[in-house]
């Protein structure tokens, strides 16, 4: 099995660890777009609302382990987001728009919503999949743009 | 104690996000590229998110309260699916786009450079938008 196979499986079973803990503990769904979106919205000034707390380690802790690997031999991340300004515009305002439109992303519809049999959850995550898989068909097949 | 939990499990999803590579656009979009060279990679990390929350929600199911004392989510039961059906076509175009989906766009501030930051600016447009200009 390739090692970023293996990775994945590690990193994947770390971060249902992560939404297992936060629903078991919390009694919260781990949905990044609706973390972020409830502080846009100001909705985390509720009083026991932990939200902005949860970004600070989600940004922190990866930044961190960045910094491990800039002193060791593995390395750091490297995101390789398109350095077309506009592409990275309109995809940021569509994943924003649209998550926050159907309530959930990757992480809430996909991680959180599959495992508990949501049919919402396992609705968006099918639609949001198939237009992803159109997109990179069109623009990678035919229009070559990156 | 809220703040301890919510802390520990932002950063067990960043570090998670970092070790399966889910903030390197190219592994995200190599998935969805199932007619090109397909990366079955992601498929291992759903598949390992997930089951860690299938139990979680078997457990919490049973319970009233979390362990913490804390209320457990309400079933709810949202009739009008347009919305998620319109909101997920978007996203899912703006995932091909950048290979960027939330929660690595937020994990990955550090290391992202300045088209990373200009990405979660916009993604923090789009919300603002839907919420507060639409109040959707």
């Amino acid at each position: 099995m390739p090692i970023d196979w293996i990775n994945g499986l590690i990193g994947g079973t770390i971060i249902g660890t992560a939404a297992a803990m936060y629903l078991l503990m919390s009694g919260k769904i781990m949905g990044a777009s609706g973390i972020l979106g409830g502080v846009i919205d100001g909705t985390h000034k509720k009083p026991g609302n932990e939200n902005l707390t949860f970004l600070i380690g989600l940004i922190v802790f990866p930044a961190f382990f960045n910094f491990l690997g800039l002193l060791s031999s593995l390395g750091t991340a490297e995101t390789y987001l398109s350095k077309n300004f506009i592409l990275v515009i309109i995809a940021g305002l569509l994943v924003g728009a649209g998550t926050r439109l159907a309530g959930g992303c990757t992480s809430g519809h996909g991680v959180c919503g599959i495992s508990r049999l949501s049919v919402r959850g396992i609705l968006a995550t099918f639609i949001y999949i198939l237009f992803g898989v159109l997109t990179v068909f069109i623009f990678k097949h035919y229009t070559g743009l990156n | 104690m809220q703040k301890i939990i919510a802390l520990i499990s932002g950063g067990l999803f960043g570090i998670g996000l970092y070790i399966s590579q889910m903030t390197n656009t190219r592994k995200v979009q190599g998935w969805l590229d199932i007619f090109g060279d397909w990366d079955p990679t992601l498929t291992f990390v759903m598949g390992g998110a997930v089951v860690p929350m299938f139990f979680a929600w078997k457990i919490i199911n049973k319970r009233k309260k979390t362990f913490t004392g804390c209320e457990v989510p309400p079933q709810r039961n949202r009739k009008n699916n347009l919305p998620l059906i319109i909101g997920s076509v978007l996203f899912g175009i703006g995932w091909g786009l950048a290979g960027l989906c939330p929660g690595p766009a937020i994990a990955s501030l550090s290391f992202g450079g300045s088209y990373g930051v200009i990405f979660l600016i916009a993604m923090i447009s789009g919300m603002f938008f839907i919420s507060k200009v639409l109040k959707i």
